[in-house]
């Protein structure tokens, strides 16, 4: 199916702070090396940011995790899921229109689509505010028909319902989501015929409803600083080790840690460009990629000899100014792979940057 | 019918607490550092006495399948993969276990992890799920917590942490190495096999790609004994299973069931029967989009389990049972398939790319009878062309819905163009 990039597109991107601090837990699920694993996470969030994305937003996303930008944009343009064009400002409708779906009345739904918001799939309305799509199987086929709403299902929907549902959205509410018939989740609506245990003393909503409903966040741009952004619990490790791999948990407690001030440390003396000589491949350090060099190299960062002399207050400068890449000096111990690498030396790593095993 | 004492799945409609200690009370969590002392060989040979046949549509054997990982490292890690990339159409068990009971998977992936050698899991859950990805990051926080994830886990000597990655809306995810791809950050475009995962998965690294259901039962079955599991359902169909019935019956569920239930009983005990009455069935999807329907005279005597349904040309898939009354448009419901499979096509292996359209515009032609009748056997032509001629399954899974159509409903489809060339004619005789 063709997918192609928007004909109108802004000038720029730019994560929020907080959205590119989140970004750093998701790269630190995957091992060294393997930060592309999280291209579709975070695609997600620059969406979740933006309502869709554009091509500025690829290419920083490219930036960020190293990668050739047309690697972005055929994950971007492969997963169905990512909106390549602008959609409804308060809300983008995906109607599930599979086979379930469809028997019980899908295209009912659709039709009101058609009607209240636009004529066409990816349409925005008159106003603005909607645009829709019909979708395949969305994985709630007992609670046929259904949309997706922003970040939420609405279930076990009639016409009339779905009516209001998008009248109600347009007046700047949230309806409640999960099943719209009075079921709690996927038991049969008659009433339980199995684990009646457990009927009386219930929740409120399903967990689905009940995240909908205490986030609140079901049709909002994320900025990122709507929950706590939490450390990853282990730092994947790419070491190939036959015996256990030692996970660094950070303790729970630490997990919101204050985030030391930008000034934090002493700057290093920087150059203005590389030596006489050539710039040293910075990439045979063991956490710097392709992305992270080009940052070094624009903070006036060339040489191998630069990093290997920096004391700990420069180091911890350094640190916290390195856009996207917080705290990798000290977490990938560059200080040591530096030293040994000034003096012509090697690295496991190194050696494998060489034979062209990496990049 | 199964008593609830004997079901896996104590919280599958969320009643009860979802957290850790609401877990704990119903059971799980139990002695799981004694299971894991056992040692590995000894849980991999219970998975493989308990019979347990993967739950995610093919039904191969979860114990071998594990036997497979290299007992050795020879250097590379090893990585459990469970796959929560729930599309097939008609199935939402697995959306189930992840919101509502989501420790029965995070302590199976500990097992499993240990069992397979890997100190390094990924849940690879589909985009859509947003919510149910929220809740089972907040169970695995609540395990890291209780020392159950991490370092010596459970306090079982062994190191294990858990991630879960998301993907973005593409079935195709769904075929274990397209899985793979996505959660290296590529397109989903299913691997060449072998190298099978278990030797090359992951990174290049061994891995083993479980469903969620798969998995989810396992430290039920290791505590209570793979004897229990086998005293459910038919000899090489044993166990219990989650069944999502939906479309037309009264009352649609998810509803944990022992295998070689009749599907007669399974409709009326869960479902408040069939929309009008029995009698008034149509046509069954008993497994999810991609296994052939069984038509209403089968249905009487249908047995649910991998073996029956096997039989009878058809398949369990994921146990989603998509019922049709006879106000269906039978013809419509399965092109509507073909339209998914269309969609959902990856594009890499032409007979699929191409084929899947093709079929997909012929069975629109059939759904209008605006064919004649020949493009019938023109059409099962062309899906045997596709099915056994793809990288992966999904040639195989667009083309039998529409083989089992034309098997069971070649009448229909016939009448259909019959009645649109006699109405033309008809018009033209005025």
């Amino acid at each position: 199916m063709l997918r192609r990039l928007h004909s109108e597109q802004p000038d720029s991107f730019a994560f929020t702070a907080a959205n590119l601090a989140w970004t750093e837990t998701q790269i630190a699920k995957y091992p060294e090396g393997r930060q592309a694993s999280a291209v579709i996470p975070i695609l997600w969030r620059a969406q979740e940011q933006e309502g869709w994305l554009s091509q500025p937003a690829l290419e920083a996303v490219g930036d960020l995790l190293g990668m050739d930008y047309i690697r972005v944009l055929e994950v971007a343009s492969f997963y169905f899921m990512f909106q390549l064009q602008p959609v409804g400002g308060i809300a983008h409708v995906q109607v599930c229109g599979t086979t379930t779906c469809m028997i019980c009345g899908a295209e009912d739904l659709i039709g009101i689509c058609r009607e209240v918001i636009a004529a066409h799939p990816h349409e925005l309305s008159a106003d603005g505010n909607f645009s829709w799509e019909e979708v395949e199987c969305l994985g709630a086929c007992t609670n046929a028909p259904m949309v997706q709403v922003g970040k939420d299902f609405y279930e076990d929907l009639t016409g009339e319902r779905f009516r209001e549902i998008l009248a109600a959205l347009a007046r700047g509410e949230v309806p409640t989501p999960g099943p719209q018939n009075g079921r709690y989740a996927a038991e049969p609506l008659s009433g339980l015929t199995s684990l009646k245990d457990f009927e009386s003393g219930r929740d409120q909503y399903n967990a689905s409803a009940a995240l909908a409903t205490g986030l609140g966040d079901t049709i909002k741009r994320i900025q990122g600083d709507e929950v706590p952004i939490l450390k990853p619990r282990a730092k994947a490790t790419a070491t190939p080790q036959a015996k256990a791999k030692p996970a660094k948990s950070a303790p729970v407690a630490k997990a919101a840690a204050p985030v030391a001030s930008a000034q934090a440390g002493k700057k290093p003396k920087m150059l203005k460009a590389a030596k006489k000589a050539g710039a040293d491949d910075l990439k045979n350090i063991k956490g710097v990629g392709p992305a992270l060099e080009k940052l070094l190299n624009e903070m006036g960062v060339w040489h191998f000899d630069q990093i290997a002399n920096w004391d700990a207050d420069e180091i911890a400068w350094v640190d916290q100014n390195l856009v996207g890449f917080k705290g990798r000096v000290s977490r990938d111990n560059w200080i040591e792979q530096a030293k040994i690498l000034a003096i012509g030396g090697e690295t496991e790593f190194s050696k494998r940057v060489s034979k062209g095993d990496v990049y | 019918m199964l008593r609830d004492q004997d079901r896996v799945f104590t919280n599958l409609y969320g009643m009860h607490e979802r957290t850790l200690k609401g877990a704990k009370q119903r059971g799980h969590w139990d002695g799981t550092a004694k299971i894991i002392k056992n040692g590995r060989d000894w849980v991999v040979d219970q998975m493989k006495a308990s019979g347990l046949r993967g739950r995610g549509g093919a039904g191969f054997p979860t114990g071998l399948k594990w036997s497979f990982m290299p007992k050795e490292s020879d250097g590379r890690p090893s990585y459990l993969v469970v796959n929560a990339d729930e599309s097939e159409p008609g199935t939402c068990k697995d959306r189930e276990i992840m919101r509502h009971d989501p420790h029965t998977l995070i302590e199976g992936c500990l097992i499993a992890g240990f069992a397979m050698g890997a100190n390094a899991g990924y849940i690879y859950i589909r985009g859509e799920f947003i919510r149910e990805r929220e809740a089972l990051q907040a169970a695995i926080d609540e395990a890291y917590d209780a020392g159950l994830l991490g370092k010596n886990a459970a306090k079982s000597g062994w190191d294990f942490d858990l991630y879960v990655a998301h993907g973005a809306g593409a079935y195709i995810c769904g075929e274990e190495t397209a899985l793979l791809e996505s959660l290296e950050g590529k397109k989903g475009m299913p691997r060449m096999k072998p190298p099978f995962p278990a030797g090359a998965g992951l990174y290049g690294c061994p891995t083993t790609v479980n469903n969620v259901e798969s998995i989810a039962v396992v430290p039920t079955i290791l505590r209570r004994g793979p004897d229990w599991f086998t005293s459910f359902g038919r000899p090489n169909n044993s166990g219990t299973k989650l069944f999502a019935i939906s479309g037309h019956v009264n009352n649609p569920c998810v509803v944990e069931e022992a295998m070689s239930i009749p599907l007669q009983e399974l409709i009326e005990k869960h479902c408040g029967g069939v929309r009008g009455g029995w009698d008034n069935l149509k046509a069954v999807i008993p497994g999810g989009a991609s296994v052939p329907l069984l038509p209403a005279h089968l249905c009487d005597e249908a047995i649910m389990d991998f073996d029956w349904l096997r039989d009878q040309r058809s398949g369990l898939g994921t146990a989603a049972v998509i019922v049709m009354d006879q106000s269906t448009d039978v013809i419509k419901a399965i092109w509507r398939l073909s339209a998914f499979y269309k969609h959902e096509s990856c594009g890499q292996c032409t007979p699929c790319r191409e084929g899947t359209g093709w079929m997909m515009r012929v069975m629109d032609r059939l759904v209008k009878g605006e064919a004649e009748i020949e493009e019938i056997d023109m059409l099962l032509d062309v899906t045997k062309q596709v099915e056994g001629h793809t990288i992966c399954a999904l040639g195989d899974a667009a083309a039998w819905p529409i083989q089992g159509l034309v098997r069971h409903f070649r009448d229909e489809i016939e009448d259909r163009i019959k009645a649109k060339r006699s109405g033309r004619i008809a018009v033209a005789a005025e």
